[in-house]
């Protein structure tokens, strides 16, 4: 070194600042360490069952038509089947579990068919899949995903699948989020990786930009769907048709649709305006002869895909103890909501 | 350590700086480049599990998170400003960055906290005010404790330590959540405790006046007019007008990685992955880059950096298609930023008298992160309008012009080799 730094000043010598950093790692790298095996320790407690909890048990779960009309879901209550697909029969939601063996982050089904999206964990990353699943649970075809899972529909019919992925962008601090939206012919195995290849017709015109988002895909048939895209700070209900690759914007302010058994109703979540920011949604359902909107019972935001439990109810997902409940309410605006089932997500009605 | 580079004392500094010593980094920059490298560990970890715990942690969809970006782009901008004048104010440049990295450093223990996303904007937002108030007197602080002649070399070593420290970030984070399934709280703590290591790092080993020694700047000097005067020098206003016309042609590298993407079919999978390669080849010629710069002028290499931007965007314009044809984009691009990014730092700093050095580096960064910014929304917009390959054809006509009068403007420093 030729001269000090700051000569004019008393410092700590080289030695001393030395020191004091060692010291001051030290301790800090005590509170990371703790905080880490703290966090070990809670995930491992995950791992046992708890008491109170809703019974549950290895077993065979089917998605074939059966007598019995079955809830499928990904059971959220710990213990050795957390995160695996579970059935309740429909009836009973609050009943005994049977656990498949098969771990899902999102999953839907309908006529056999399954979709099962599933982290997979890699040596320096974990990354993420689609699973298509037959009525057995058995594995037909797997795709790698571009980011982290949010929602999965299957059609009716059970040939057609569509799943939606949040992708990060790589700005700083990592807050430009976009979604992609694929959709796949089990039929053929053909997958539209992305509905941003689609050709938009907005308000009447042709539409093409950058900021192209799509997500919550709800199919009518094997052909026609609707979905939400978002464009320019708003989003849309559009009709899309999945031989031709269009899509039609229909309304504004709709995201998540999901389209009841008739085919005559979409239950979605709305932003409202002069609500929290954190809570901004929401839900509606949208009567598609008339295009008139009716607020359903539940008075919270809801951010979910819904689901419908029959002709007149529909189901969703709440932050609950365990990550996550699944409530119920009626489709037309009256009654009120009620706790379906604790520990659970990611339902579908099968058989 | 250096005393002073200003070419206004150019006498005072060749009598003071120690002939032998210029061969060598100053201990000042390595100190700065660990800070960095510390700091953007603990970022980075922040970034690469943010997406995950917003969806899966917390259970939130983190669409339109993003649409604050535009208005918060602008108060950025004001900060950076505000963070180079007041560091030269009293010539403190390490109090200021000490502020700027202690906010950012607080923000991480912050996000324990917070559990929706307005709040978690708002901790992410001050977290970027203060890397904006740090930068201009960082950047203030290596340039002052080099030699001018090396500044180029300097600058390369701080942005490689630094993009090591945020290649580090995300593989930290990946271990703890390994070790601890769905621990986020822990990825914040560890990352909160990396922070503070950083800023001790800072407070311990950074001299606390680089610049000048002893004698403090008559204040008279240090002002928002003399702040303001510094674009009369027309060394600066030069370079800080080439950089702002060459940032009017630089797409940001969302739009890049987009756009590579849909040329070559890239697979979903590895799409998270291609920043990576932009800063592999960052990481590996920022230094002999700076080098290169230091030996054969700052301009040549600034303008060669760009004229490498134009080949990438060629790359992804020509109806050619071979296997290696992503990667060479992803080359290019890095070393596009690692002939520009440092080095026009080293060349800003030449033209800057020392102790306006700070607002003089805030000044063109600032004026080249707008113009890169109003190119990010031009570009959006026509792509809107005509479509990724027309916009990205149009940006490309502009860069090849921009670089062409640059060439001709040619700002003083290309002179000096």
């Amino acid at each position: 070194m030729s001269t000090p730094p700051s000569a004019g000043k008393a410092r700590m010598t080289y030695r001393n600042r030395l020191l004091v950093l060692a010291a001051a790692v030290a301790v800090l790298a005590v509170v990371a360490t703790v905080s880490v095996l703290h966090a070990a320790h809670r995930a491992g407690r995950r791992d046992q069952a708890q008491a109170g909890g809703p019974p549950i048990a290895a077993g065979h779960v089917s998605l074939a038509a059966s007598s019995r009309r079955l809830m499928v879901f990904r059971n959220m209550a710990w213990g050795p089947h957390r995160d695996e697909l579970a059935t309740v029969p429909a009836t009973t939601p609050g009943g005994p579990r049977t656990a498949s063996g098969v771990k899902c982050l999102r999953f839907y089904a309908a006529a056999g068919t399954g979709i099962c999206l599933q982290a997979v964990h890699g040596a320096v990353q974990d990354t993420y899949q689609a699973v298509v699943l037959d009525s057995r649970l058995h594995e037909l075809r797997r795709y790698p995903l571009g980011g982290i899972p949010t929602r999965a529909r299957v059609s009716p019919g059970g040939r057609m699948v569509a799943w939606t992925v949040f992708v990060s962008g790589d700005s700083y601090a990592g807050t430009a989020f976009s979604t992609r939206t694929s959709v796949l012919d089990t039929r053929t195995w053909q997958l539209q990786s992305s509905l941003e290849t689609y050709a938009i017709t907005k308000d009447g015109h042709a539409y093409r930009a950058a900021d192209v988002n799509f997500w919550g895909v709800t199919f009518a048939d094997d052909t026609r769907f609707y979905a939400t895209l978002a464009t320019g700070g708003k989003t849309y209900l559009v009709r899309g048709d999945a031989t031709a690759g269009t899509l039609r914007t229909l309304r504004e302010n709709v995201e998540c649709p999901s389209l009841s058994p008739d085919g005559t109703r979409l239950a979605f979540k709305k932003r409202v305006k002069g609500v929290s920011p954190d809570a901004p949604w929401r839900l509606y359902v949208l009567d598609l002869r008339t295009m008139r909107e009716t607020p359903l019972a539940e008075h919270r935001s809801v951010d979910d895909q819904v689901v419908w439990s029959g002709p007149d109810t529909i189901v969703y997902a709440l932050a609950g103890d365990y990550g996550s409940d699944l409530w119920t309410a009626p489709a037309d605006g009256t009654g009120a909501a009620s706790r379906l089932m604790t520990a659970a997500l990611a339902p579908a009605y099968v058989g | 350590m250096y005393v002073a580079d200003s070419r206004g004392v150019a006498g005072a500094r060749d009598a003071l700086r120690p002939g032998p010593r210029a061969a060598a980094i100053a201990p000042t920059v390595f100190a700065l480049g660990t800070v960095s490298l510390i700091t953007d560990v603990s970022s980075e970890m922040i970034t690469a599990v943010l997406p995950l715990y917003l969806v899966a942690g917390l259970g939130l969809s983190p669409l339109g998170f993003g649409l604050l970006d535009g208005v918060y782009n602008g108060f950025s901008a004001v900060v950076r400003l505000a963070g180079g004048h007041l560091a030269d104010r009293g010539g403190r440049h390490k109090p200021v960055a000490a502020v700027g990295y202690g906010l950012s450093a607080l923000c991480k223990p912050l996000l324990l906290l917070v559990h929706t996303l307005p709040l978690i904007g708002a901790v992410l937002a001050v977290d970027r005010t203060g890397k904006g108030l740090r930068t201009a007197p960082r950047d203030a602080m290596i340039s002052l404790a080099s030699a001018p002649e090396t500044h180029g070399r300097a600058f390369g070593v701080h942005r490689a330590m630094d993009t090591a420290g945020a290649l580090l970030g995300p593989l930290v984070a990946f271990v703890i959540l390994r070790q601890a399934a769905d621990g986020y709280d822990a990825v914040f703590t560890v990352s909160t405790c990396v922070a503070v290591i950083g800023v001790l790092v800072l407070l311990l080993f950074v001299p606390g006046r680089t610049a000048r020694g002893d004698a403090a700047p008559a204040a008279s000097r240090v002002s928002l007019r003399a702040a303001l005067a510094l674009l009369r020098r027309r060394d600066l206003r030069r370079l800080s007008i080439c950089a702002l016309l060459l940032g009017l042609a630089t797409v940001s590298d969302s739009f890049v990685y987009l756009v590579l993407q849909r040329r070559f079919d890239v697979p979903v999978q590895w799409f998270a992955l291609l920043p990576l390669g932009t800063a592999a080849a960052f990481l590996t010629l920022t230094v002999p880059l700076g080098r290169l710069a230091d030996r054969l002028g700052r301009w040549r290499v600034f303008l060669g950096g760009h004229v490498l931007l134009l080949a990438a965007y060629g790359l992804l314009l020509t109806p050619w298609h071979f296997g290696a044809m992503p990667y060479a984009v992803l080359a290019l691009h890095g070393t596009f930023y690692a002939a520009t990014d440092g080095v026009l730092m080293a060349a800003a700093a030449t033209a800057v008298p020392s102790e306006l050095r700070s607002s003089g580096l805030a000044l063109v960064q600032t004026g080249q992160a707008t113009a890169r910014f109003a190119c990010s929304l031009a570009f959006g917009a026509a792509w809107t309008a005509w479509g990724d390959r027309t916009a990205l054809t149009a940006t490309a006509l502009g860069l090849a012009i921009c670089v062409a009068a640059t060439a001709w403007l040619r700002p003083a420093e290309a002179a000096r080799a």
